[in-house]
Formats: structure tokens, C-alpha cells, sequence
């Protein structure tokens, strides 16, 4: 525990733990949003969105090994994992829609294991990045540092952000959604087309993934087979924020990211995972505390 | 002679709905007592607080002289206290038989005595009951591939497999065929005769509830209205503003 | 009732196949060990998520729990296990154990694995069962996945570099087939007790409670404790199932053999999914089947076995989610007993023939 003391003692490695904290948490919160997203007007709790992320993040790499710069790939990851998210949705989503939201759960894991298998073989087990060559930004003479394309990630998914949240509230197929996720019986008796809406939204939130994966490729590093902790931390963030909140996805994803930070530097990195999945557990057993609570069950 | 159920000046609300305002009633042991009201009026939430599903905020519940309001549900299930649900609840993926069978009572048992293979004693009473709500034929068909009139049939079964003492009805006719009604009204009849069932019944059917109660209570938005025998009820002015008037 | 006059002889057969298997099939003999262990993985993965309706993703915990309980206890009764562990890849000291020593290593082992697996449920149980429906799918998918991490980083069980189980004296001979027969006799007790639960009221509680808990409660049932309880009972087989696969496999991979959420956590629900959930004999069905077509794939599709396995799971779940035995039980129902019958009172009743 001497890293407390030191936490404590020198308040600008807690700002810089803080800070990237924060950054990478805006990450966590765009994947959070698209998992709310499918969960909301679909039902639907998708275990392979951190695959998706993973995805997006490949598509950063393989640019950047074509000599384009890496970028470029947040809206080519985008549209191609709509692609993705559409076709799966019209192979298996689909079918599980209406379905107990175990077989959702368990269809999807299926999906992560072929991807991630599909990933590890076409692009190897290691641990990559994509180079966006932007160099550091020291802040407080010095003591702070932050990597500017963490900045620029961070920026770039506050605007995709708005940008849905327009695209929800102006748009027709976003009406769609937002009706169908309001009630779906209700949607289709007005004429709108469900199914439709469905695939539109898996694409979307897998276009939402590949964005957020382009992202991290070059602010962070990827893996194939670190996915599931992406997953866990947007079911976690959208567990704390509630479905339909996206300042609450926000903020708890802005949270997590600092906490995790923290955790790591302080229970030593090799158990930082072990951090977010515990956390998990305390979250999730926090929620069904309150739920007791607010129900006023005695049981 | 102290009621089996004695509730005090107990209040509930949700947030700023208040669904129960410092409701009073009593049920008698070994009678049919009835508890009508609109929509909305806090009927279910009553039961619900009756059987610890909630806390009241406020006030007693007291069976048979034992303060109950800050038991649990199935220690409350225990004493012999059994309520029925308006959404007619059963085990749907267990047959009828297997249904009954975990419905005979758990007074006094603990844990240990789940270990045991089920006894052909227990086996005959619950052959007897469905025999006596009239699904004897189907015993061996799983719950949830009866209609919805014989699953509440089967619900009452349960209900009367668990010997209890103050059984309560949430709208026990509803929703099943106007041709069954009386014999359902008879069954209940008989379980309170027979197997001598103190019921509380919670029921829209005007018709059913005054040839089956000897006592009503009438709630109206959240508070106790009226109280009385059937024919006072009936023709209570306030009863018929607040609930005959309302169709 | 003439399939119940057959049923012990049934047993019998398929007991005396299981003990004279190894000789008929040497080459195969480590995967059929695997494959009881894999029985007993469905049948207690059934217990909780099939007859129950607690679908678990954490069951490794307690499979984890005592594979490491089991080998910790095996070596820490002769040798500091740091020291053990520290001395992997050429040490100084060589560990060994004679016969004596490693037969009461087990014999301490195994149980010590059971109960530390069963007290683990116990308490994981009282704080997560209370979660209903996919909160405690992920919830326990977190619990199994933390728990390999923790492992992973812990200096004394080895760590991320794993542990190896003490190495057996000459005299135990083939090893693999060693651990047959104990794999063997692990899953007819399992099957034999979860058997006997079933036909107990205990069984139609926690039936009771999949159906539906809050009138499972409302009856009287104290809910939480019959979870907890028949989550400790999965746990007890699920702990000695683990000490033995640890023993079979010769070495423990934190995050890959101990605390295997991708593989075995997902094996398990698969095997009883693809068998029928909430059958005594579908879990059983599902493992074989699984292992057949998992040894197969792996054979003849090497590189591309978790692809298949993935997209198995996806068709199974999508297209197949009543499993072998639901399906049968959906054409045949009066096999199960689900019939309309008139007339006279029966006898009391049975629970379905078949079962």
C-alpha cells in the first residue's frame, strides 16, 4: 500500500492518473452508449461489443500499415462495422430478438469466440497499436503528461457522441429507434418497420464500436482477446447510468476510466483487470441493494 | 374475541402516491370477508403489505395476535397467512401434481427437511384437491399447458394444498368463464366450511362478492370508504358514488 | 413402468462399460477421463442454471477453487509451497513424493478442494444469488474471470506461470488411467446424488423457484437458502472435479485450466443446453456429444477449433436451445409423463418415468 502514500504525497501523479483516466473513460463510454443503444430498442445485451471494439481497432492497424494514416480509419472502421453489425444482425440477431435474454447473452459469446478466433488468425496474437505520430503535450511544466492523440481521441468521441444523439433526435430512422425502443408492439402498429429498425441499430452500434476501436488502436494497444473487458466495462457503465441516459453513460464511463487508472497504479497493474471485473460484482450487487431499496422489498 | 387479522392504521405510499392512507379493518376467524373498491384504490397494495411483499410506513398488521408488519414473506407464509395473486401465479414447467406437492406447508420444517422423498400421503391430498377444483384428469400435463381459468384453479388448489389458515384471494374470478363462477363460488364456500379457511377476498364481481362475503370493506382512493354487511354495502350512497357510479 | 424395471440394469452396463473402457481404448483413455469430468461439469452446471434457472457463467470459480485448494494441499503437507513453486523451470531442490505421500496428499486434497469450493458458494452465494435473470449471468461471468486474474497475480500458487501438481511415483503407473477411475467414480456419485435430489422435495423447490420465485416464496419457501444450498452442492462435485482435472492435466494454468471462463465456464452451459436443461439425463447426453464433437474438431480442423466451437454455440443456442432431450420430450410427452388421464385416484404420484 506504500502507493497510496504516494498518491497522496505527490497530488500530480494522482492529476496524471486522473486525467488519463478520463480520457481513456470517454472510450468506454462510447462503446457503453452502443451497448444501451441495442439493449434499449432491442433487448438485447451484446457480449461480442467488445470484439466489435477490437475490430474497429484492426482496421486502424492495417491502414496504418498501408501507409494511411490511422485517423482516416475512424469513419472507414465505422461504416465497416455497420457492414458487420448488419450482416450479423440478418444471420443470427435476429433470430434471438424476441427470445429469452440468455440465449442473447449466450448467441453473442458465440459471436466473440468466432471473432476473436477470426482475429487472432488474420492478424496474430499480438499486442499492437496503431502510430498517429502526434506526439505529447506536457501540461504544469512538466509534470503532467498526456498523449495527444489521447486529446484528440478523447475530442473525436465527444463529437460522435453529439452527432448521435442528433442523429436520434432529427432524423426518421433515429425517431424509429427511439419509438421502437419505447415499444416495439406499439412501433409496428404505427407502420414502422421493426426489423428494419433492429438492423439498422446493431449496425449502428457496431459503427459506433469501430469508431471507438479505431481510437483506442491508437491511443492504447489491442489484442484479440482483450474484448471482453470492453465488454464488461460498457455493461457496467450502462448497468450505473440506466438505459436512454447518455449523461450518465458519460459520466460513469469518465468515472470508471479514472478509477481503473487508479486501481492499477495502486494494486500494481497486474491486477487491474481483476479491478474492473470485481468492481463488476460490487456494481452489480450495489444496484440490486438499491433496487431493494427503492422497491422497499422486505422479502 | 380478538380478530385473526387485525390491521392498524396502516399507511403505504410510492414515492408521492400515497395507495394506502391509515387503513383499519379486521377479519374474523372462520369468515368470508371481502374488500372491494375502483381501480387504483389500494386493494393490492393492502394484500401485498398484509404478506410483507413491502413495508408499511406506518401502523400494525398484527395475525393472531403475532405483529407481522416487519416479517418476511415466507416466514409470513408460514403462519399460515397465504395470499393468491390477481396475475394468476404458478409453476409452469412443473406438472400439476408437482405443483401441489411443493405447496404443502413448510410451517415448522426447515431446510433439513426438503431431503426427503416425497411422501405418498402428501402424493393422495394433492390428488385430492385437484379432484376437488376439478383437474384430476389433467394431474399429470404441465401447469403452464392449462388455460388460464384452470390455472387459477390450480392456484386456489395450491393455495388450499398449503393448509392455510387466513387464505386471500386477489380477484379469484377474474378472467375465468361466467360459467364456472358459482362453482368456484361453492369451492370456496366449502373451503371455508370444510377445511374451515378464513378467506379475504379482493374482487370486481359485484355479484360474487355479495353472495359470497359476510362482511365487506370498500376502499376508495387509497382510504377505507365503507364497511358493512352486503345489503348495507350495496346500498351505501358513498360505495355506489365512488365505485358502482365510476362504470 | 418397464423402463424402470431395466434402469438399474441399465446403470449397471453403463458402469461396467465405463470401468472396462481404458483397456479397450488406450488411445483415448485421457480424453474419456475428461469426458466424466465434463459429466459431472453439465450436471452441476444443470443443477443451478437448468433445474433452478440461475444460469451461470462462474461455475470455474468453484472448479478453480478446487483444483488449486487440492494441489496446494497435496504439496503444502510435505514441502513449503513457495518454495515449490519457486523452484519450477530447474531448481536446486527436487520434489519428489512416494507413494504414501502422494496417496494422502489426494485423500487430504480432494476433500480439502470440496470444501473450500463449497464455502466459496456459500459465500458468493449469499451476496450474488439474489440478482435475478442476465444480472447474474454477467454477474458470475465477472466473479469467474476476476478470480482467474487474482490467481494470476498471486506470487504463491505460482502465479501467471501456473502450478504444477507434485509429480507421481512409479508405482501409481499410467497416470491418465489413474485418474479414469477416479473421474469415473466422481461422476456416478454425482449422477446418483443429483439423482436422488431430484426426487426429493428439494428438487421440486428449486424447480419451484425457476418457474417462479416470488411465488416459491410466497408458499413459504425460504428462496435464498435453497439457492445457496443447491449452489454449495454444485460446488462440492465441481470442487473435487477440479483437483482431479488439475492432477490429469499435470499442470495449472491460472486463466486456462483453473479459472477457464471461455472454455470450460461456456463448455459447461453448453453441454447442458445442447443435452436438454433441466433433465437428469440431458446434461450427461450434451457432454458426450460434446466431447465427441470437440475431440473431432480438434483433430480434423486444428487452428479453426475455437471458430467451430463459437459458431456450435451460436446454431445450438439459436436454432436448438431445448436441447436433445427437451426435444424428445416435446414429441414424446407421455414418456415424461405429462398425459391426461381420467377415472380413478392413482397411486401416489411418480415423478416422470423417464427422469
Amino acid at each position: 500500500m506504500d502507493n497510496i502514500t504516494i498518491l497522496l504525497e505527490a497530488p500530480v501523479i494522482t492529476l496524471d492518473l486522473v486525467l488519463n483516466g478520463l480520457l481513456i473513460g470517454a472510450l468506454f463510454a462510447l462503446a457503453a452508449y452502443g451497448m444501451a443503444l441495442v439493449w434499449g430498442v432491442m433487448n438485447i445485451i451484446n457480449i461480442a461489443q467488445g470484439e466489435f471494439v477490437m475490430l474497429g481497432g484492426y482496421v486502424a492497424i492495417v491502414m496504418g500499415i498501408a501507409g494511411i494514416h490511422p485517423l482516416f480509419a475512424v469513419p472507414v472502421a465505422a461504416a465497416l462495422l455497420y457492414a458487420i453489425g448488419w450482416a450479423l444482425f440478418h444471420l443470427v440477431i435476429f433470430r434471438v430478438v424476441d427470445r429469452d435474454i440468455f440465449i442473447s447473452i449466450l448467441a453473442t459469446f458465440g459471436i466473440s469466440i468466432v471473432l476473436q478466433q477470426l482475429m487472432n488468425t488474420l492478424f496474430g496474437g499480438n499486442v499492437q497499436a496503431a502510430d498517429a505520430d502526434l506526439g505529447t503535450a506536457l501540461f504544469m511544466g512538466g509534470m503532467v503528461t498526456l498523449a495527444k492523440i489521447k486529446l484528440l481521441a478523447f475530442a473525436l468521441a465527444v463529437v460522435l457522441a453529439v452527432a448521435l444523439v442528433v442523429f436520434l433526435r432529427r432524423s426518421r430512422l433515429g425517431q424509429a429507434i427511439r419509438a421502437t425502443a419505447q415499444n416495439t408492439r406499439a412501433a409496428r402498429v404505427l407502420g414502422i418497420d421493426t426489423y428494419r429498425v433492429h438492423a439498422a441499430t446493431f449496425g449502428l452500434n457496431a459503427a459506433l464500436c469501430g469508431a471507438c476501436g479505431a481510437l483506442v488502436a491508437m491511443a492504447y494497444t489491442i489484442h484479440p482477446y482483450i474484448g471482453l473487458p470492453y465488454t464488461i466495462r460498457s455493461f457496467m457503465i450502462v448497468v450505473v447510468a440506466g438505459l436512454g441516459n447518455l449523461a450518465g453513460v458519460i459520466a460513469a464511463g469518465l468515472g470508471l476510466g479514472a478509477a481503473e487508472n487508479i486501481a492499477g497504479f495502486v494494486l500494481g497493474t497486474q491486477y487491474q483487470l481483476a479491478f474492473v471485473f470485481l468492481l463488476l460484482v460490487v456494481v452489480l450487487v450495489w444496484r440490486n441493494w438499491r433496487l431493494a431499496r427503492r422497491r422497499q422489498y422486505l422479502k | 374475541m380478538t380478530a385473526m387479522l387485525e390491521v392498524k392504521n396502516v399507511s403505504k405510499s410510492f414515492g408521492a402516491v400515497r395507495a394506502n392512507e391509515s387503513i383499519s379493518l379486521e377479519v374474523h376467524e372462520g369468515r368470508i370477508v371481502g374488500l372491494i373498491g375502483p381501480n387504483g384504490s389500494g386493494k393490492t397494495t393492502l394484500f401485498s403489505s398484509i404478506v410483507g411483499a413491502h413495508p408499511v410506513d406506518e401502523g400494525s398488521i398484527r395475525f393472531q395476535g403475532r405483529e407481522i408488519s416487519r416479517l418476511r414473506v415466507a416466514d409470513i407464509a408460514r403462519l399460515g397467512l397465504i395470499r393468491t395473486f390477481q396475475q394468476t401465479r404458478i409453476y409452469g414447467g412443473m406438472t400439476c401434481v408437482e405443483n401441489m406437492l411443493i405447496s404443502a406447508s413448510q410451517r415448522g420444517s426447515s431446510l433439513l427437511d426438503l431431503f426427503h422423498i416425497r411422501s405418498a400421503a402428501r402424493g393422495r391430498q394433492a390428488e385430492d384437491l385437484l379432484a376437488f377444483v376439478g383437474l384430476h384428469a389433467k394431474r399429470h400435463l404441465r401447469a403452464d399447458s392449462l388455460s388460464f381459468g384452470q390455472q387459477k384453479l390450480l392456484e386456489f388448489a395450491m393455495a388450499l394444498m398449503n393448509e392455510p389458515k387466513m387464505l386471500m384471494l386477489d380477484e379469484p374470478t377474474a378472467g375465468i368463464n361466467p360459467i364456472l363462477i358459482d362453482g368456484l363460488i361453492d369451492r370456496l364456500k366449502q373451503a371455508n366450511a370444510v377445511f374451515g379457511v378464513t378467506l379475504f377476498v379482493i374482487e370486481h364481481n359485484m355479484r360474487v362478492i355479495m353472495s359470497l362475503a359476510e362482511h365487506i370493506y370498500c376502499l376508495a382512493h387509497g382510504e377505507l370508504l365503507a364497511e358493512g354487511p352486503p345489503e348495507e354495502i350495496r346500498n351505501d350512497r358513498r360505495v355506489i358514488d365512488a365505485y358502482l357510479g365510476a362504470h | 413402468m418397464s423402463v424402470a424395471a431395466y434402469r438399474p440394469a441399465g446403470y449397471l452396463a453403463i458402469v461396467a462399460i465405463g470401468i472396462v473402457a481404458p483397456f479397450l481404448f488406450p488411445a483415448y483413455q485421457s480424453q474419456m477421463a475428461e469426458l466424466w469430468l465434463f459429466i459431472v461439469f453439465a450436471l452441476t452446471w444443470d443443477l443451478v442454471g437448468g433445474q433452478m434457472g440461475y444460469n451461470s457463467f462462474g461455475n470455474v470459480v468453484f472448479l478453480g477453487v478446487g483444483m488449486y485448494a487440492c494441489v496446494v494441499a497435496q504439496v503444502g503437507l510435505f514441502y513449503p509451497v513457495s518454495a515449490y513453486n519457486a523452484a519450477r523451470g530447474g531448481g536446486a531442490t527436487v520434489f519428489t513424493f512416494d507413494m504414501t505421500q502422494y496417496l494422502e496428499g489426494l485423500a487430504i486434497g480432494l476433500p480439502v478442494g470440496a470444501l473450500l469450493a463449497t464455502l466459496t458458494a456459500l459465500a458468493l452465494g449469499s451476496i450474488v444469488l439474489g440478482m435475478r435473470g442476465h444480472y447474474f449471468a454477467i454477474c458470475t461471468l465477472g466473479l469467474g474471470i476476476a478470480a482467474g486474474e487474482i490467481a494470476n497475480g498471486w506470487e504463491w500458487i505460482g502465479a501467471g506461470s501456473g502450478m504444477v501438481p507434485p509429480n507421481a511415483p512409479d508405482a501409481v503407473g499410467d497416470l491418465s488411467r489413474f485418474y479414469y477411475y477416479f473421474a469415473l467414480a466422481l461422476a456416478v456419485v454425482t449422477f446418483l446424488v443429483l439423482r436422488w435430489l431430484y426426487m426429493t422435495r428439494f428438487g421440486l423447490a428449486i424447480n419451484a423457484i425457476r418457474d417462479n420465485e416470488d411465488k416459491a416464496e410466497a408458499m413459504g419457501l425460504k428462496t435464498t437458502q435453497i439457492k445457496v444450498t443447491a449452489w454449495m452442492i454444485s460446488a462440492f462435485f465441481l470442487g473435487i472435479a477440479g483437483g482431479l482435472l488439475g492432477n490429469l492435466k499435470r499442470f495449472i494454468d491460472p486463466i486456462d485450466t483453473a479459472f477457464a471462463g471461455p472454455t470450460y465456464g461456456v463448455w459447461m452451459v453448453l453441454m447442458a443446453i445442447l443435452g436438454g436443461k433441466g433433465t437428469l439425463w440431458g446434461p450427461v447426453i450434451g457432454a458426450v456429444v460434446f466431447q465427441v464433437l470437440k475431440e473431432a474438431s480438434w483433430t480434423y480442423l486444428l487452428g479453426w477449433q475455437r471458430v467451430v466451437l463459437g459458431l456450435v454455440i451460436v446454431v445450438i443456442v439459436v436454432f436448438f436451445p431445448q436441447g436433445i432431450m427437451g426435444f424428445v420430450r416435446e414429441r414424446f410427452p407421455d414418456w415424461f409423463g405429462h398425459r391426461v388421464e381420467g377415472g380413478t385416484i392413482a397411486g401416489p404420484a411418480r415423478k416422470e418415468t423417464l427422469r
